[in-house]
Parts: structure tokens; sequence; C-alpha cells
């Protein structure tokens, strides 16, 4: 868990994060949205400390992270970020072994997580260990970026535009992954982006702040449904409002008994793939795969608040 | 730079009113100044000796960075790169010395030391002013229907100008140094100065001299710097 | 293989040519008067023209490598050969120095020989063993004795203990110079590198040490050393003087300082930021990655000052000659004050030879080391 509580930084006697609380649940993701200058990277590199509060507190597990050496805090905190930041003159596995031979672990231990964790991002230990980060794409360039973060087993993890240099399809795959690997791990993950739909996709919780000031903390359909300010609204995009609402939603959460035709959608196709589909197809009602129809009546009662 | 090149003027018109600033380091009651030649006329005879060397060099180093970077002077282009990296480690002195067997004392050798080493800057900086053009443009020329030579004289060398004056540069203020040199073969130069000011243990010579090339050494570089600036604002 | 014309080829047959019609060697009464011109006997002649003309034509690379290298072992045995012969007969004080035609027959070869290592392209392993094997032949050539008769090996016979001495001390001002330098230049750059206010003011007073004409900045350090060794206590009992081997290091040293600094600085510089964002994000301490990121990326930079230094270096340290500080230096001049040429090339060749071989060994280095790191992921 994470406290932020009352977090200033000021550069010059002017706020860049200004008196910001907020608190991240043991698991969850927080997702810190904003536009450029809204602070949220400040605040996000404050939390470990390469940025120093002007004042406030910032506490996990109930610490206060104040009382500790910052290099000692950084190594229990996974850091990631944009353009990944990989040892260009480390090898796949040494760059993923960096927090592991900070902490002095033995070396068999830190052959075995390298390992673990190339698995876990799909990528084959035997091929991928000992190439250089040059040799790989942009996209395993990313993944081992992660991997690095995730290799000391943190509690936290602090992403900053994590997916901010990755292509469209490849970022589609590489959120999905990190959804479904901070699931299984149970790390609890803070998140800069500049991209609300990237935030609607990966939040448990999102913060939306301007000119350091944190404008509304909240989940995401309570962020879509009463956004706080013009500004959270503007931010939003009002043409997007519907849609965004209807991507929370697994499809067959709505699902009813009753009769459609055509293809089936997958279980965990999201309301928003069901309207498309809907519109595509011309159908009123689509199946969903293991029983269930989604009808369009029922889909429109969704995307609205 | 404008009061450093004042200053300069002043002392070559009048040396003898600076006595006072380098009688301090003479002892034995040695002159201050140097007078058997009068340093104005070394002053001419240094730079005359850089100036042609440098035009020399320029000349030569230019031409024969087009030529082989033109199609029909390609088979010449690795061996000219190696040519003049290995060149490079040439030390100038050497290459002074080496002249005298060929041209005598004087300041024939000195003139050949300074062209040839200067070639080297020149040439280098050619090739990689010519050479290290985006594609984009050597390609928006062709497709513009420019012959070979208006490429040349319209897009390639004017972009490449900033590069070539920074090689004139290394090679201006390199020439000005080694010129010093010089004086050993008897080539007459400021370096007769420090010459005279080693021999008599004059520390007053030795200092007047250097900061006469100095001075200059510092106009040239910030002068080309400049031109390369000015060059470079023109293509953007 | 065709009839195809090579045109460097075709050049290097030129210089070639032209340095067989000139005399080979000059046959001198003594060691400062001119000679008589001595050609080559004429079936070598005729092999080397053979060598040149053949070059004229496309053939493998390799063999243009073994054409180069045959016709300069030629060239040099045959210089050899004709002191030898030259100097069976003659008085002790006669010299046979090598002429025009030699050092074109030289240049013609190396050239032929260059060209074809660069087009063959080797592989760094190869270039390693090419350089250790040219190295090879010249001390095997120089140690047979062969050359003994030549007026520069005569010379070196002659003043043998000096050029030992006089070659350690050019190795000293030049490697000697060069540790100083980074001795200073490295923590300099690391720390114009962590405080960007003081660049400006660093690098203006590195860069018009720099312009300070080298004899100037040798001649101004005499007058400093004598003052320290008779004002500092315990200077003079150090071996400092006005004269001698420390102003000519400490002029050496001043130079290289901007080398060393701005290269520092540039290699720190190119690291990208977000490597080091992220390095201090994973919990690295400033010192960590000073050592475990920056000086390792920024390695190829430094290894590229050291390389400037050095062959600065070693050719700068001639002059030293001048002043009274030893070093290869001290034989050019006393030649040119001597006229006597055998004397300025005993001092200019090995100084040339030993900045050709530092600066080829240290850009195999730079390139070996670019492979291994490159600067970005």
């Amino acid at each position: 868990m994470i406290q932020i509580q009352h977090l200033t930084k000021r550069y010059d006697g002017k706020p860049v994060v200004d008196d910001v609380s907020l608190t991240v649940e043991r698991g969850q993701i927080a997702a810190l949205v904003g536009t450029s200058g809204s602070g949220k990277t400040t605040l996000l590199r404050m939390i470990n400390r390469l940025v120093m509060p002007t004042s406030g507190h910032v506490l996990i597990d109930g610490q206060d992270t104040g009382g500790i050496a910052p290099h000692l805090l950084r190594r229990r905190i996974g850091y990631a970020i944009q353009g990944h930041g990989l040892f260009p003159h480390r090898t796949v596995g040494q760059n993923i072994a960096t927090v592991p031979r900070l902490l002095r672990w033995p070396a068999d231990e830190i052959r075995a997580r390298v390992d673990e964790l190339l698995t876990l991002f799909q990528l084959d230990p035997d091929a991928f260990r000992d190439r250089m980060p040059h040799e790989l794409s942009g996209g395993q360039q990313q993944r081992i970026g992660v991997a690095r973060a995730l290799a000391a087993k943190p509690d936290v993890l602090l992403m900053d535009e994590p997916f901010g240099a990755l292509d469209p399809v490849i970022r589609a795959k590489a959120q999905a992954d990190l959804r479904q690997i901070q699931r299984q791990l149970g790390t609890t993950l803070v998140l800069v982006t500049h991209d609300m739909t990237e935030a609607i996709l990966l939040g448990d919780q999102i913060a939306v702040m301007d000119q350091g000031r944190l404008l509304q903390y909240a989940p995401p359909a309570e962020i879509l449904r009463a956004p706080a300010t013009p500004f959270v609204e503007a931010l939003i995009g009002p043409d997007m409002r519907p849609f965004h609402l209807l991507s929370l939603t697994p499809a067959f959460r709505i699902a009813t008994e009753g009769h459609a035709t055509g293809t089936p959608i997958p279980r965990d196709a999201t309301l928003r793939d069901a309207l498309a589909e809907c519109l595509w197809s011309g159908r009123d009602a689509l199946p969903v795969e293991g029983g269930g129809v989604v009808t369009l009546t029922a889909l429109r009662e969704r995307a609205a608040p | 730079m404008a009061a450093a090149g004042l200053f300069l003027l002043a002392f070559l018109a009048s040396p003898g009113s600076f006595s006072w600033l380098f009688a301090p380091m003479t002892r034995n009651g040695a002159p201050a100044i140097y007078t058997q030649t009068p340093l104005w006329s070394l002053t001419l005879s240094h730079l005359t000796l850089v100036a042609v060397a440098v035009a020399a060099s320029t000349l030569v180093a230019l031409v024969l960075g087009v030529l082989v970077t033109r199609p029909s002077g390609r088979e010449f282009l690795p061996l000219a790169r190696t040519i003049t990296s290995v060149g490079q480690t040439f030390p100038p002195v050497a290459v002074l010395a080496l002249a005298v067997p060929v041209m005598g004392f004087g300041a024939g050798p000195t003139l050949v030391a300074l062209f040839l080493y200067g070639l080297l800057p020149v040439f280098e900086n050619t090739l990689a002013g010519l050479t290290n053009q985006p594609a984009q443009i050597r390609e928006a020329a062709r497709g513009m229907g420019l012959t070979p030579a208006q490429r040349l004289w319209q897009v390639d060398l004017p972009l490449a100008l900033p590069v070539i004056l920074t090689g004139m540069r290394l090679t201006a203020v390199i020439s000005l140094g080694t010129a010093t040199i010089g004086s050993t073969v008897a080539a007459r130069t400021l370096g007769e100065v420090i010459i005279a000011g080693l021999l008599s243990s004059n520390t007053a010579f030795v200092l007047q001299g250097g900061m006469v090339v100095g001075i200059i050494a510092v106009m040239i570089h910030e002068g080309f710097q400049a031109l390369a600036r000015l060059a470079s604002r023109r293509t953007g | 293989m065709t009839l195809r014309a090579d045109r460097p080829g075709l050049l290097f047959a030129l210089i070639g040519l032209a340095g067989l019609v000139l005399p080979l060697v000059q046959f001198k009464p003594n060691r400062i008067v001119p000679g008589e011109g001595v050609g080559l006997p004429l079936p070598l002649t005729a092999l080397l023209a053979l060598i040149l003309l053949a070059g004229c034509l496309h053939w493998p690379h390799i063999w243009r490598l073994a054409g180069g290298l045959a016709g300069l072992g030629t060239v040099v045995l045959t210089l050899g050969g004709t002191a030898r012969m030259l100097m069976d007969q003659a008085p002790d004080l006669a010299r046979v120095a090598p002429a025009a035609g030699f050092w074109l027959l030289l240049l013609a070869f190396s050239l032929m020989l260059t060209d074809a290592v660069t087009r063959l392209r080797p592989s760094l392993r190869w270039r390693w063993l090419m350089l250790a094997g040219v190295v090879g032949l010249v001390v095997l050539v120089l140690t047979t004795g062969w050359l003994d008769q030549v007026s520069v090996m005569r010379e070196y016979a002659a003043r043998r203990d000096a050029f030992l001495r006089e070659g350690a001390a050019h190795l000293f001002l030049a490697f000697g110079s060069l540790g100083l330098a980074l001795l200073v230049g490295l923590p300099l750059g690391v720390a114009i590198h962590q405080s960007p206010a003081a660049r400006g003011p660093v690098l203006s007073v590195l860069n018009i040490l720099q312009t300070i004409p080298s004899l100037a900045l040798f001649g101004i350090m005499i007058p400093i050393f004598g003052w320290i060794a008779a004002n500092v206590p315990g200077a003079a009992q150090a071996g400092i003087a006005g004269i001698g081997v420390f102003p000519a290091l400490v002029a050496l040293f001043l130079y290289s300082l901007l080398p060393v600094v701005s290269n520092t600085l540039t290699g720190l510089s190119g690291v990208s930021p977000a490597t080091q964002d992220a390095a201090l994000g994973l919990g690295l301490t400033r010192w960590q990655v000073l050592a475990w990121v920056l000086v390792p990326l920024a390695l190829p930079v430094l290894l590229a000052a050291i390389r400037i230094v050095l062959v600065q270096n070693i050719g700068l340290a001639v002059i030293a000659g001048l002043i009274g500080g030893g070093g290869f230096g001290t034989f050019v001049f006393q030649g040119l004050n001597q006229t006597a040429m055998d004397l300025v090339l005993l001092g200019a060749l090995p100084t040339i030879g030993m900045a050709l071989v530092a600066g080829i060994a240290l850009d195999l280095l730079v390139q070996s080391l670019n492979r291994h790191t490159p600067r970005s992921a």
C-alpha cells in the first residue's frame, strides 16, 4: 500500500506538485494522467525519491520513505521508464540482474530469477539471456525493461510512460501482458501516462492531474460518469465517453438469456467490442461464447451514466 | 577579441613602448624587446608563410576531395581515407625535418611541411562534408534534374562549406604553431624570437614571440568559427 | 581476372617508376657533403618495375598485398645490400644514405600495401596480426644487421647508448604526460560534467592553452621551473630544474588536458538520459552510476582522446630536444644544426614509427571497443 500525504514539490517557489494526497491499495494499479507539465512524472519520482519532496510524506506499507537512504529505498521499488533505459553495454541477462546483484543475491538464485522473468515475459531464456539490448525489437526491449524493474520481486512498481515508444499494435499487446502479470504477481503499480485510454484500460484508480494539483482520484467508471471538473471531461473527450465506459465491462457480465444468430463473441471481449460488432454486422443481438446474448438495448443502457 | 586585436596591433607598431611589460622577465640588463628584426616584419612573413601554405593545401585538398567523391574517383576513396588517418599521425616536426634534405634550409621546407600537413584536415573534412549528406537531399537534387556538376556546385559544396571551414581552421591553427618551429630551419618566422629567447635564456623574448602567435591563433580560431557559423546559419 | 586497369595501381606505378629512375642511394665521402647517386642493379630494377606494372591490372587483393610486401622487402634489402657493397671498399668516413629513389619506392609499395589492406577489409583480429607482423619484420630486419652499413644505422651504431637513453626519454615524455593528463583530466572532465556552470570557463582556459605555440609553451616552462627549483624547498633535491625533462613533461601535459577533458565531457554527455535515470531509479548510488554505466559507455570516446594525446605527444616531444628535455628531438635538432641529415633521420624515423604504431594500435582498440559497447540500445 502506498500512502501519499500532502506531497508538495516547489522549484524556485513555484509548485510543480501541489499538496497531493492519495492512497494506492495493495495489488492495485493507479494511473496518473495529465498533460505534459501537470506534475504527474514529478509525483511518481517523489515516490522513489528521485525527486526530493519539498514537504509531505510518502508511506509504503505504513513506513515513511523519508527515513530510508534513497538508493536502498529504490532497490525495493521497481522502476521502468519510456525508452526503457536499458544499459546498452550489458546483456539482457545482466540488465535484468542489476538489482539482485546490488542486493547481493547468490549467483545461482540470480540466474534462476533471470530465466524465470524471461519466461514470464514470453522470451526464451536460452535465446535472449546473452543478447545485447540493441539486438532486440522495441517491444522486446520494453519487456526487458519491465522485467528488470521486477527482478528483485518489489512490492511496488513505478512506470513512467512505459509504452510511449511502442507502435499501437505492440502497445496493445504489452498493455494486456502487463495487466496479466501484475494480477499474477499482486504488485502495487503506479503508472504515469498522458493517454486516457491507457489509464482507463489499466487503472483500478485514475488520478487526473493538472498544473500540479490532483483534480480527481477515482475508479475509471466514476471518472467517466462524473468528471470532477471541465478539465477532466476535456481530457476524456466527450466523444469518447460512451466507448470508454463500455470498454470497462466484459461481455459475459451483461449476458442475458436469449437467442441470437451469427458468430459468437469471446466471453471476455469488452462491451465496446460487442457494440462495434453489432454495428458492423448489422445485428441487434450477439451470442456470447459459453452461453447468453448481448443485446444492443443492453449496450445502450450501459453506455450512458 | 577586438581588445586583443588592438593590443596586438599597438604592440607590433611600437614594441618599445611595451618594454615595461616584459622588463621584469629579463635578467642582468638584457633587452626586454627583440630588436634584431622588427617584430612586425617577422609577423608579416610568418603570416604570409601560413597563408600561402593554407591556401595551397585548401585548394589541393578540395580538388582531391571532390575528385575521390565523384563516381570516377570512387576507387581512390578507401585509400584516401586510410592515407589521411595515417598521415595525421606523422609528427609535424618530423615532416619539417624531413623536408630539409629535399628543399635545403629556408622558407622552402617550412612551406612544404605546412602544405603537406595542412592537406589532411581540409581533405578529411571535405570528404566528411561531401559524403555525410542526408540521402533525401541527394535524391531531391537528382529528382529535380540537376546534372552532377550542378549538384556539386549548387548543393553539395554549399552544404559542406561549414565542415570544410572547420578543416581550414584546424589547418590554419596547426600551421601557425608549426611555422614557429620553421625558424629552426632558418625560415623567417616569429619562432626566431622564441629561439633567440631560448638561446640567451631571455624569457621576455620567449613570451613576446609566444604571445603574438597565441593572439593571432585565437583570432584565426574565432574568425573561422564565426565564418562556419555564418555558413551554417545560411544553410540552416 | 581480366585485363581491366586498376587506377590506384596506376598511380602507385607512376610514383614507383619515378623512384626507379632516380638514384636509390647517395654515396657521400662523409656525412655532411653531398655525394653521387647510385641506382638499383638492373635485374632488381626489372623485378620492381614488373611488380609495379602488374599492379596496374586487376588482381585479387591478396596478390596485391603480396606484391606490396615483396616490393617493400626488395627495396629495403637492396638498400642494405647496396650500402654493404659500396662501403666495402670505401673509407670509414664515407656514408651511403637513402636517396629520393629509395623514398619514392618505399612510398609506392607502402601505398600498394595499404591499398590492398584497405580493400581486403580484414577482420579486427587480422589487422592486429598484420600490425604485429609488420613491427616484427622491421625489428627482424634491423637486428640481422643487414642494414648496418646504411648511413642512419651508422649514426645509430655511433650513438647506441644515447639512442636508447633518448628513446626511453621520449617514451617517458609521451606516456608520462599522457598519464598526468589522465590523472588530472578525467576527474576534471567528470567534475565539469556534474556542474555545467564550470564548463565554459574550464574549456576556454584549456582552449587558449592549446593555441600557445608549442615552442613558446616549452620555452615558458624553463623559467617557471627554474624559479620553482630556486625557491621551493626540496624541489631541487627532487630533481626539478629549469632545464631537463620536467619543463617538457609539463608542457606536454598542458597540451594534453584539452582533448582528455573535452572527450571525457563528450563521452559522459553522450550517455542517454533514460539510461542514467533508469540506473538511479533502480537504486544505484551516484558512484555506481559513474562506475557501472557512465564510464563504460564513455570508454570509446575516452580511448579516442588517449589516441589523440598519445600521437600528438609523441610528435610534440621532438620539440623537447630543443630545450634540453631529451627525446629523439635531440638528434633531429643536432642534425639540423650540423646539416647532418642522417642524424635528423635517426631522430625522425623512430618518432614517426612510434606515432604510427601508437595511432594504428589505438584505432584498433577503439574499434574493438565500439563493437562491444554500442553507445545506445
